[in-house]
């Protein structure tokens, strides 16, 4: 029996409560045994192309974005590895965090934004376009240092409204056909759609290889896939809504592996 | 930035049969796509692929539009020697990449 001395309850308890109260768990929280990956929902085929390196297409966009990394950029011709140094141990793990909290923005960015940041102010070179090959590539690079490591978003007290804005619109309804993400996510992600498997919509492995897409695509490039499903207005790369999102998502998936590059149908 | 990924073992036993797998970065572009106006995506593919052991041809494949983007292949020969492996594609618009691995045979 676990004895307890007085008080020690009431301040666990205490404890216990508040971390409820900065985000209660989502009704696939981590602590419920049922949480997969999308990987799970693949067939033996697609998941031995995404473990294999020389099978799996985006290690392209991998090499690609080592490539990128030594490469000097902009009026102040520096590469990010000027900086950061070897990413294999500067970048390990960094993924797995983002979305994160930006002082200067007083808002959560993506992991490309971050590196968009850093090349506009760092490297005093333009933006990359969403969805551009080299903006991927860094991402999937950056994004390979963290294979295998869990998740690891956290919300706190600054991020704490913009994860509650991201989990009202994944329960929100919307669009023509009036659907929520949380109808098909949470609550029938054990069941077909069209012959797909509709998963719980963990985003374990962006920038991920979709066989669909014959490509490489971020995390907002999939949200907006399914927002035209349920024929929604898609929200513009880069908006609020889509980071908000993507970081309840994020902080939704803590704990799990991270797989970037995904392979996924 | 023509990119391709060649995997091979790195050594293997004189006789042993290994495989080599082959990845090469292109869209295959089919042809009979049109933009949004109507205009047709002219063909972009690649169409042959040619895999030499020390310079003596091993595997060849011919490429047609129905292939996916980014196309793979994984195929076996016998390590006879030490030396090269070098795979070659060549496609649409002069397009032509190689990509070599090397191999010691005991």
């Amino acid at each position: 029996m676990l004895r307890l001395r007085p008080g020690m309850l009431r301040r666990r308890l205490a404890a216990l409560l508040l971390a409820a109260a900065v985000m209660p768990a989502s009704a696939a929280g981590p602590a419920s045994p049922e949480r997969r990956s999308g990987y799970a929902f693949m067939s033996s085929e697609t998941r031995a192309m995404q473990d294999d390196d020389a099978a799996n297409p985006g290690m392209l966009w991998v090499l690609d974005g080592e490539m990128l990394w030594k490469a000097k950029a902009g009026a102040a011709g520096r590469a990010c590895f000027d900086c950061h140094g070897d990413a294999r141990a500067s970048m390990k793990g960094v993924a797995a965090r983002y979305p994160a909290f930006n002082a200067a923005r007083a808002r959560p960015v993506t992991l490309e934004e971050r590196i968009n940041i850093c090349r506009t102010e760092q490297q005093k070179a333009p933006r990359l376009a969403p969805e551009s090959r080299d903006l991927l590539a860094l991402a999937a690079y950056v994004g390979l240092q963290s294979r295998g490591m869990p998740i690891a978003v956290e919300i706190d007290a600054r991020t704490q409204p913009f994860a509650e804005a991201g989990r009202e619109t994944f329960q929100r309804r919307q669009g023509q056909l009036n659907l929520s993400c949380a109808q098909c996510h949470d609550d029938n992600w054990d069941r077909r759609l069209a012959g797909n498997a509709v998963t719980q919509g963990h985003p374990t492995g962006y920038p991920l290889y979709r066989l669909e897409w014959q490509g490489l695509g971020s995390l907002q490039r999939r949200l907006r896939n399914c927002l035209a499903g349920t024929r929604t207005q898609a929200y513009d790369y880069g908006a609020a809504e889509l980071v908000d999102l993507e970081l309840f998502l994020m902080w939704r998936a803590r704990g799990m592996k991270f797989e970037t590059p995904a392979v996924r149908p | 930035m023509a990119r391709a990924i060649v995997n091979l073992p790195a050594s293997a036993r004189r006789g042993e049969i290994i495989e080599i797998k082959a990845l090469v970065a292109h869209d295959m572009e089919t042809g009979f796509r049109r933009t949004e106006v109507g205009a047709l995506i002219p063909r972009n593919i690649v169409t042959r692929f040619v895999c030499s052991y020390n310079g003596a041809e091993v595997f060849r494949a011919d490429f047609h539009p129905a292939i996916a983007a980014n196309p793979y292949l994984a195929f076996t020969t016998r390590a006879t020697e030490s030396g090269t492996i070098a795979c070659t594609w060549t496609g649409d618009n002069g397009y032509s990449h190689t990509e070599s691995a090397a191999i010691t045979v005991a």
